[in-house]
């Protein structure tokens, strides 16, 4: 347990009068040293893992929730309803569009149309679900807007479908609902408030550069908005509810901003 | 006698400009920034490493601030508040008590020169912390313009379409970008410069706490504070 003593200048000629380590073993098992400064030493460590555990306790993480939630409300308050996000020739549309999503393109499970179809719940008159037949005949409204990731990157994509807010008119939506919660075939689940939805440049997608979407990118129908980040775009929709309760989504529960706001 | 004693003393409590080198709004301003400089670049160097803008660029985990993406995003998100409206009142306060004026103008082609001399010659005066020389009203200038520009390219890239008409400024959002990336690097040179004198002349560290030296703005004024500073003697050493 204990290391014969090296030598040294500092250490007395006859050794360290061991007698002090028999007089109270119970007091010397506690204080042990090493453990000491194991613990002195992480506790300076904390101060330095800034990028680690110390930032993500329940507290702190409780807490920059709530500023997200106020972070959403200041979002909607700067939000412009009539406000149209800048639009770009056909030249500069990147093709095909960028995939992204929490799992890789070789793993995007194809949506197999014909027996697929959009189902409607909520405060909605019409909630009769829509095949990809019927939601591809409705007039179409395209838009060459920019796509910006959270991540950081962005491009031009070019794509057309029916305006939400005439679908939500044709279903009986009540417009004066809050929110309007996704599902996709893959469980992704994503929400917009209403506002957004109401804008002239949120769409149901179909077709990208004039044809229709391919698989990894949303085929039969997913959501485009021109004023919210990349991750609010939902893609293969495979339900709509309308609602007044607060719909939580499968990025908000990791922690990122429920509003996302462009 | 005794009347010019009093006299000095009103004109002493009436100038906004007698005081400390740094007023305790500055002070306060001062150590709000630098906690929250703190959050914002650490977190900032998370959500860059999510898509680097230089491919040979990846930040440390360790000097970055958040477990993910997400939580880099969260205290940026937070921290913005605080260093905007910390920023707007840091402003007012210089431009409106003529702070700004007094210790970062005016700046002369002259004055340069010489304090560059001065520096390569190693005869550089710091004596007097209360006066700047010509390369720290330009660093203190550009620290505070890449402040603003970070803070506008930060807007164009959190809101490009609510704030187009900030981000049509950049023209694209990948410009945007690199400029808010740009601020942060000399924002970040800057602090290496700063916080390295403040050690190496610690009494400009100890002012930022205290408040350092009694300061005064023009002749007349010195005048009235050390006509102040005699009539308040007595009280002072008891």
């Amino acid at each position: 347990m204990i290391k014969p003593p090296s030598k040294s200048i500092f250490r007395p000629k006859a050794g360290i009068d061991q007698g002090a380590l028999h007089a109270d073993p119970k007091l010397l098992r506690e204080i042990d040293r090493r453990k000491l400064l194991r613990g002195a030493m992480s506790l300076g460590a904390l101060t330095f893992l800034t990028g680690c555990d110390v930032t993500e306790t329940d507290e702190v993480q409780k807490a920059l929730r709530a500023v997200s939630s106020w972070n959403d409300f200041a979002q909607s308050l700067i939000f412009r309803p009539g406000h149209l996000a800048p639009t770009y020739p056909e030249s500069q549309v990147v093709k095909p569009p960028r995939f992204n999503a929490h799992y890789d393109v070789e793993d995007v499970k194809p949506v197999d149309v014909a027996g697929w179809k959009l189902e409607l719940s909520g405060r909605i008159d019409n909630k009769k679900p829509w095949t990809a037949a019927d939601i591809y005949a409705l007039p179409e409204q395209e838009m060459i807007i920019r796509h910006v990731c959270i991540e950081g990157w962005d491009y031009i994509g070019q794509w057309s479908g029916v305006n939400l807010k005439q679908f939500l008119q044709r279903i009986g939506a009540d417009l004066t609902a809050k929110y309007i919660a996704f599902r996709c075939a893959d469980g992704y689940t994503e929400a917009l408030d209403m506002p957004t939805a109401l804008h002239p440049q949120t769409i149901l997608a179909t077709k990208y550069a004039r044809q229709p979407i391919t698989d990894p990118f949303g085929f039969p129908l997913r959501l485009r908005t021109a004023t919210k980040i990349g991750f609010k775009n939902a893609k293969w929709l495979t339900a709509m509810e309308v609602t007044n309760d607060f719909p939580e989504t499968y990025y908000s529960k990791e922690g990122f901003n429920w509003f996302s706001g462009m | 006698m005794a009347n010019s004693i009093s006299l000095a003393h009103t004109q002493g409590a009436a100038s906004s400009h007698s005081g400390r080198l740094h007023p305790l709004p500055i002070r306060i301003m001062h150590w709000i920034n630098a906690v929250t400089m703190f959050i914002m670049i650490g977190s900032g160097w998370k959500i860059y490493n999510d898509e680097v803008i230089f491919g040979w660029l990846h930040f440390p985990d360790d000097l970055t601030i958040g477990q993910w993406a997400q939580h880099g995003l969260q205290w940026h998100f937070f921290g913005m508040w605080i260093i905007f409206i910390n920023g707007i009142a840091y402003l007012s306060y210089g431009l409106l008590s003529g702070r700004f004026r007094r210790m970062l103008l005016p700046i002369r082609w002259r004055d340069l020169v010489q304090t560059l001399r001065e520096a390569l010659s190693f005869k550089l005066a710091h004596a007097d912390a209360t006066q700047y020389n010509t390369v720290q009203k330009l660093l203190y200038i550009g620290v505070i313009a890449s402040g603003i520009l970070i803070v506008i390219s930060g807007l164009a890239i959190w809101k490009p379409v609510q704030f187009s008409e900030l981000y049509i400024l950049f023209g694209d959002f990948q410009t945007a970008r690199l400029v808010h990336f740009l601020c942060m690097t000399a924002i970040v040179l800057f602090l290496a410069v700063h916080v390295t004198l403040a050690l190496i002349v610690p009494t400009t560290l100890v002012a930022m706490f205290t408040g350092g030296p009694q300061i005064s703005d023009g002749p007349s004024t010195t005048e009235a504070v050390a006509h102040a500073a005699m009539a308040a003697e007595p009280r002072d050493t008891k």
